[in-house]
């Protein structure tokens, strides 16, 4: 109504500092980012943090929980999109519940990534070779085999693991087991 | 808020010294004792003077133990589990100290989830325990089973399930460290039946350790000397207050800095009382309900200072047109706040009275005198006003609590028309002494809460009258408190502000909905509010217009030994202006009636 439709500096800054778009029509940044974790070693806190996501409406990629060297904390990974607003909201909520240690966005800092899978595929004396050929260009394993089947697994960052699947696709592929992904920072090199 | 490690330790009482006079605070016993006392003996040394609640099955071990060690512990047997969680709430509210409820399993807790997430919304201090199946029986369906825990995760602070009973005085602990601290909240503790039937030696810590909770207190000092740079440059500074302030106890140094650098000051719903609404620097409420001065005056400044407040969207409308020039300055204490609705330019994460603190030295003396005259000029173009006639109408009952008062009383309200009208004309002078539901809007709150609030207020030795103004819909809702009010002798005076309807959704029908008024009428259903009074052995007296309004004030305040319920029959066309509609921008606000008005 009375609004303008020009936007006041101060309005582009702070559309520009939660990464939505300024002009109607342009794409907002959305970016995916994977946040590392530390919580309280216990089925409650694990909870707690994915109940936070889905009580405010944050999406989850891919999850995993695992205990670290110190048995009484665990460590999650979660793969989660948002604008810059979205992260920086995630990120603050995340540190905010009682049971979290610590809380850190790999995403922009140089990390390791990776996942791993089980891809079980039929096979048949015609496509038997060409499958092992995938596999091995991959660097799977073959952690079963029966007469018309394998059970591959590979471990990677998720774009070859979706790649490896992809290639698999043509042939049966009966069943797919992902862990999803975990993280962590690289060390720096001493000076 | 305090980082409150203090505890005191006594020595050690001789075995065998089962019951002690109720004033001995015991922090170990040498013998074993049952989970029950545990727990009790765990509130006694954690301070709790009062805890509102409701017994069943699975806490009888606590009750019986309360009757056994100290008949004189001072618990209030509330009518619904609801009214306890709201009486909590109203009596941390008033007193600034944790508001604490007992209940039973089932239930028991499920009644107390609207009050939980009402106090989680508003960050009220509350431990909530509720009573749990013996853990062998969780997950088996058992009688009045419930998952309290899972049902209140998203709206607690934080939780726990007492797994043994050698965790219980730790547990209590951490809870009220938890709900205390930081931006207060509530706290739920699980105590399944076989927990405090089992024994353990009783030793409450003197310390709490949460490695992954910290609460933050001073400011970076370079984000405070940046804050102090931006308000020394603004030509148009705002300060925005909200329960944040009131909570760290910051109103003191909020004035003095405001007065010397000539900032003017709006608040939120909750920011009411947090600086005195006589100031000359008083803006009043801004947002849906604030003043039409506030809301121009927040959409023409060039710096907001938002102290202790989160940018509700009740505040700001539609957020990408609010306060289009400012440049935001968020002085807060939960991070999650930060930049989350609108984006603060200078971020300080502490404590509000620290930050305050900090800050006090860097402000000079500024001149905004042309700021204060354009805010002036809105404040002259349109004032809070209302029709002054025959009827009698809300808010000239709230005027004349007022005058009763001289804004010398903690007034508690309910959710709705009556609300927005106290907020708007009962002009708050002091830091708790307005008490409502506002981030979960609980219609209910009102009544029960103001009868925590009198116990937090008898216990202090106040002699400051608590008010109740409520709506004729809310006060219906937990209405079963006031004979326990009566019981307990509390001179509350309970206005309801009593217009046959569902006022607010009236009102919203009336402007959106094409006065389609569906299910919002109360005639036919609202009780003789002066005889549910009487039956509740309170006193309970009647106004239909001005001059009755005033004589029955003066006749309530004469009343000191049990409370007394006011039903003012008001005009039912009233409606609150200014507004701005949900969702519109804080410029389009709506000064007065813009549709014809088919009662009048």
């Amino acid at each position: 109504m009375s609004e303008a439709l020009i936007l006041t500096p101060q309005q582009i800054k702070r559309k520009k500092a939660a990464g939505e778009p300024i002009e109607p029509g342009e794409d907002e940044l959305i970016r995916q980012h994977t946040i590392t974790v530390l919580v309280e070693n216990s089925i409650g806190s694990l909870i707690r943090v994915i109940n936070m996501f889905a009580a405010r409406g944050f999406n989850i990629e891919s999850i995993t929980v695992g205990p670290t060297d110190d048995l009484t904390v665990s460590r999650m990974h979660i793969v989660t999109t948002g604008n810059q607003r979205i992260i920086a909201q995630i990120l603050r909520q995340l540190s905010r519940l009682v049971d979290t240690i610590e809380v850190e966005d790999l995403t922009g800092i140089n990390f390791v990534e990776r996942e791993l899978c089980l891809v079980k595929v039929q096979y048949t004396p015609q496509s038997r070779a060409e499958i092992m050929d995938v596999n091995t260009v991959f660097r799977g394993k073959v952690v079963d085999i029966t007469p018309n089947a394998f059970t591959f697994e590979l471990t990677g960052p998720t774009p070859k693991i979706d790649a490896f699947i992809n290639m698999m696709r043509p042939h049966q592929i009966m069943e797919v087991a992902r862990s999803g992904r975990v993280a962590m920072q690289r060390n720096h090199f001493p000076d | 808020m305090r980082y409150d490690t203090h505890t005191k330790v006594h020595p050690v009482g001789p075995a065998g010294d089962a019951l002690p006079t109720p004033s001995t605070e015991i922090v170990a016993t040498r013998q074993r004792v049952s989970g029950a006392e545990v727990f009790l003996r765990s509130l006694q040394a954690e301070g709790v003077t009062v805890v509102f609640g409701h017994p069943g099955g699975a806490v009888i071990k606590v009750y019986d133990e309360m009757a056994r060690i100290d008949p004189d512990f001072l618990h209030v047997l509330v009518r619904h589990e609801q009214g306890g969680t709201h009486a909590a709430e109203g009596y941390a509210k008033a007193t600034g100290k944790v508001g604490t409820v007992l209940v039973t399993s089932g239930p028991g807790a499920t009644n107390t989830v609207t009050g939980i997430a009402d106090a989680y919304m508003d960050s009220v201090p509350i431990v909530v325990f509720t009573g749990q199946v013996p853990t062998g029986l969780i997950g088996n369906d058992a009688f009045q089973e419930c998952d309290a825990v899972g049902v209140t995760r998203s709206i607690t602070k934080h939780s726990y399930l007492v797994r043994d009973v050698n965790d219980l005085a730790r547990t209590v602990k951490e809870a009220y460290h938890i709900a205390r601290t930081g931006r207060p909240g509530p706290v739920l503790v699980d105590l399944p039946k076989d927990v405090l039937l089992d024994t353990a030696p009783f030793r409450y810590p003197e310390s709490v350790s949460i490695r992954g909770y910290s609460v933050p207190r001073m400011g970076r000092p370079d984000k405070v000397a940046r804050a102090a740079r931006m308000i020394a440059e603004s030509k148009r500074p705002v300060f925005y207050v909200g329960g944040g302030a009131i909570n760290s106890g910051a109103s003191e140094k909020l004035r003095e800095i405001a007065q010397r650098a000539r900032i003017p000051v709006t608040t939120t719903l909750h920011g009411l009382g947090a600086f005195p609404e006589d100031d000359p620097l008083s803006l009043r409420m801004l947002g849906m309900h604030g003043t039409w001065w506030a809301n121009q005056a927040i959409q023409h400044c060039d710096t907001i200072i938002a102290v202790g407040a989160r940018f509700d969207d009740r505040v700001t409308g539609k957020l990408d047109s609010w306060a289009p020039h400012a440049s935001v300055i968020h002085i807060e204490i939960d991070q999650s706040c930060i930049s989350k609705n609108v984006f603060a330019d200078c971020a300080i994460l502490g404590d509000a009275k620290a930050v305050l603190e900090q800050l006090d030295p860097l402000i000079q003396r500024k001149d905004t005198d042309a700021w204060l005259a354009e805010i002036d000029a809105w404040r002259q173009e349109c004032p809070l006003i209302y029709d002054v006639d025959e009827k009698l109408r809300a808010q000239y009952v709230i005027e004349c609590l007022r005058n009763k008062t001289g804004g010398d009383a903690v007034v508690l309200t309910d959710v709705g028309q009556h609300q927005m009208w106290t907020a708007q004309y009962f002009r708050f002078l002091h830091p708790r002494t307005h008490i409502t539901s506002g981030g979960l809007g609980t219609m209910g709150f009102g009544m029960p809460a103001s009868m925590g609030a009198a116990f937090g207020l008898r216990e202090a030795g106040s002699d400051r009258p608590v008010v109740c103004i409520s709506g004729d819909g809310g006060f219906v809702m937990n209405a079963q408190e006031l004979s326990v009010a009566a019981a307990h002798k509390l001179p509350i005076k309970i206005a309801v502000i009593n217009n046959r309807f569902l006022g607010m959704v009236r009102q919203w029908q009336e402007l959106f909905h094409a006065e389609r008024y569906s299910h919002t009428d109360l005639s036919d259903t609202n009780p003789d509010f002066v005889r549910l009074a009487e039956a509740c052995n309170c006193v309970g007296l009647r106004a239909t217009n001005n001059e009755e309004a005033v004589n029955i004030i003066d006749e309530a305040w004469k009343v000191d030994d049990r409370p007394v319920v006011m039903d003012f029959q008001v005009a039912k066309e009233e409606m609150v202006f200014p507004m701005v509609p949900a969702g519109a921008a804080t410029g389009d606000m709506i000064t007065k009636r813009i549709v014809p008005n088919s009662f009048v």
